[in-house]
């Protein structure tokens, strides 16, 4: 494999954004996700091995090291910053159909919940293991996730919450999606919520940590 | 002026109050509602969450403003009534309080991440001042810098208080049991690594809130202890995690099974003891009559 890709799944594991980047420590002054993506690109690299040998891989280590507690969301904020670095070069290639994603994940905060420290964590391991990622905010209602799925046949929705209060919202927007737009599949996560809940309500899928959102989408965008 | 350390260092373990979210929403506070606006527009609701925790036996009670700072308000276009809204906060519990029990105004995360540069140490250190001085103006004894799981964040509000106003500084932290036994914040920050940086900080009550129950919260003093035989700590445990059922939610842990814990949290070292996420007057009163018969 290309040396380039072996050390850019690196950066992306521990965090290196750029040369200029202090973090971490002892990657200072080496060049990070950002130098590292723009050589691969001008030695011809392709952009869609750049994105599966060199990405994913890195974003695959974090994310299994944050699900062991080996580390936590500081290092995983890291690892997503640097990732999306890399992505800013790669952007213009999934437009032009030269890389293409796996899958469309729509994600968002559910109604009456303004919390989106989780929903982002989420959102950025999703992206940063090849998926496009439409970021629908926070305090989302049924309408906003509908009107996504409609856009995006075949995406897969993430519902988040943090509040107790607004686990009875994600049970409503769920049912009204899977009423609205049957066959579309729907994951939840947030501190309150559990594989009971998730059944009760009728969610395809509940994971405590981002790196089973990706294990899951990965069976249905294999 | 009473200070709740001058009570510690007399050698009393004193109680603090419980959950007031949870509390609100019994009281009908909608998802999406912003909770200090309550201060205002339901203030005798307040002041009888307020006076409930007194009446159980509680030698000090918080405010309602945990998301009084203005960021959270931000969220609800009321990000110009910081001073308003934590000055009634603390105005309503003190009124509850009189002169003989102290109050502590809550102050919580801002939900902004300093890494992600979604704010900056400035805008943080304001932010935290305005609320202090608000909730110091209204009438609070201390404040409560409290579910913190980032210790810079922590720093800041610990420094903002202390610098601006002169209520005691209190400060705890949010821990959960990570795979390997240990407790660590969501960030990471262990409960050793909190207590060096919040007492040079100026803090001079640390602890831990919210999490997984009691029983957590004795290995969380234990290590506290370890590292800093002074320093007070303060102690609010949730009543377990939350169960979700046909709409509504529960927490598992009663009044009993919080109140027999109570006597090893003190043995551990804990030096105040009350409530978060789900507990009650009822768990209040119960743990008052343990600390009173402990003593």
């Amino acid at each position: 494999m290309n040396e380039l890709l072996t050390k850019l799944s690196e950066c992306i594991e521990f965090g290196k954004i750029n040369m200029a980047s202090p973090y971490p420590p002892n990657m200072k002054g080496q060049e990070g996700a950002d130098e590292i993506t723009r050589k691969a690109l001008e030695e011809g690299v392709n952009p869609q091995d750049i994105l599966s040998l060199g990405l994913m891989p890195g974003m695959e280590r974090i994310g299994v090291k944050f699900r062991e507690n080996k580390v936590f969301v500081p290092q995983v904020l890291m690892s997503a910053k640097a990732m999306s670095t890399a992505m800013l070069h790669l952007k213009p290639h999934f437009l032009s159909g030269a890389a293409k994603q796996k899958g469309t994940f729509i994600i968002g905060t559910v109604l009456g919940d303004l919390h989106d420290i989780g929903k982002n964590l989420v959102g950025m391991m999703v992206e940063g293991n090849g998926y496009k990622v439409i970021d629908l905010g926070t305090d989302v209602n049924s309408e906003k996730f509908i009107d996504a799925a409609k856009e995006n046949p075949d995406a897969v929705i993430g519902l988040s919450a943090l509040l107790t209060t607004t686990m009875v919202n994600m049970e409503k927007i769920a049912r009204d999606i899977k009423e609205a737009v049957p066959g579309t599949l729907v994951t939840i996560g947030g501190a309150p919520v559990n594989n009971d809940f998730c059944a009760r309500i009728g969610a395809d899928h509940y994971s405590p940590d981002p790196q089973g959102v990706v294990e899951f989408l990965n069976t249905k965008f294999a | 002026m009473r200070k709740i350390i001058h009570e510690i260092q007399k050698g009393r373990v004193l109680v603090s109050d419980g959950a007031w979210g949870t509390f609100l929403q019994k009281k009908g506070l909608l998802p999406g509602e912003c909770p200090e606006q309550w201060n205002v527009t339901r203030s005798e609701d307040i002041f009888d969450i307020a006076k409930s925790y007194i009446r159980a036996g509680a030698d000090m009670i918080e405010t309602n403003s945990f998301g009084g700072n203005y960021f959270k308000l931000k969220g609800y276009g009321l990000e110009n009534q910081v001073y308003e809204l934590n000055k009634a906060a603390a105005a309503i519990s003190r009124r509850a309080a009189g002169s003989d029990h102290f109050v502590l105004g809550s102050v919580g995360p801002t939900g902004k991440l300093l890494m992600m540069e979604e704010v900056t140490e400035a805008e943080l250190y304001e932010a935290f001042k305005a609320q202090s001085f608000a909730l110091e103006a209204g009438g609070a004894d201390a404040i409560v810098i409290e579910t913190m799981t980032d210790l810079e964040e922590a720093r800041i509000a610990v420094k903002a208080a202390k610098e601006n106003t002169a209520c005691e500084v209190i400060c705890t932290m949010t821990f959960d049991k990570i795979l390997s036994g240990e407790y660590r914040t969501m960030m990471g920050i262990s409960p050793a690594e909190m207590t060096e940086t919040l007492v040079e900080a100026g803090a001079t009550i640390i602890g831990a809130n919210c999490g997984n129950g009691i029983a957590d919260m004795i290995g969380i003093v234990k290590e506290i202890r370890q590292v800093n035989a002074q320093i007070p700590i303060l102690i609010h445990a949730n009543a377990g995690m939350p169960q979700y059922c046909d709409g509504e939610t529960t927490f598992p842990e009663s009044p009993a099974d919080m109140a027999s814990r109570v006597k090893e949290i003190i043995e551990a070292g804990a030096n105040i003891i009350g409530g978060c996420c789900g507990t009650t007057p009822d768990h209040i009163c119960e743990v008052h009559h343990v600390v009173k018969s402990v003593k």
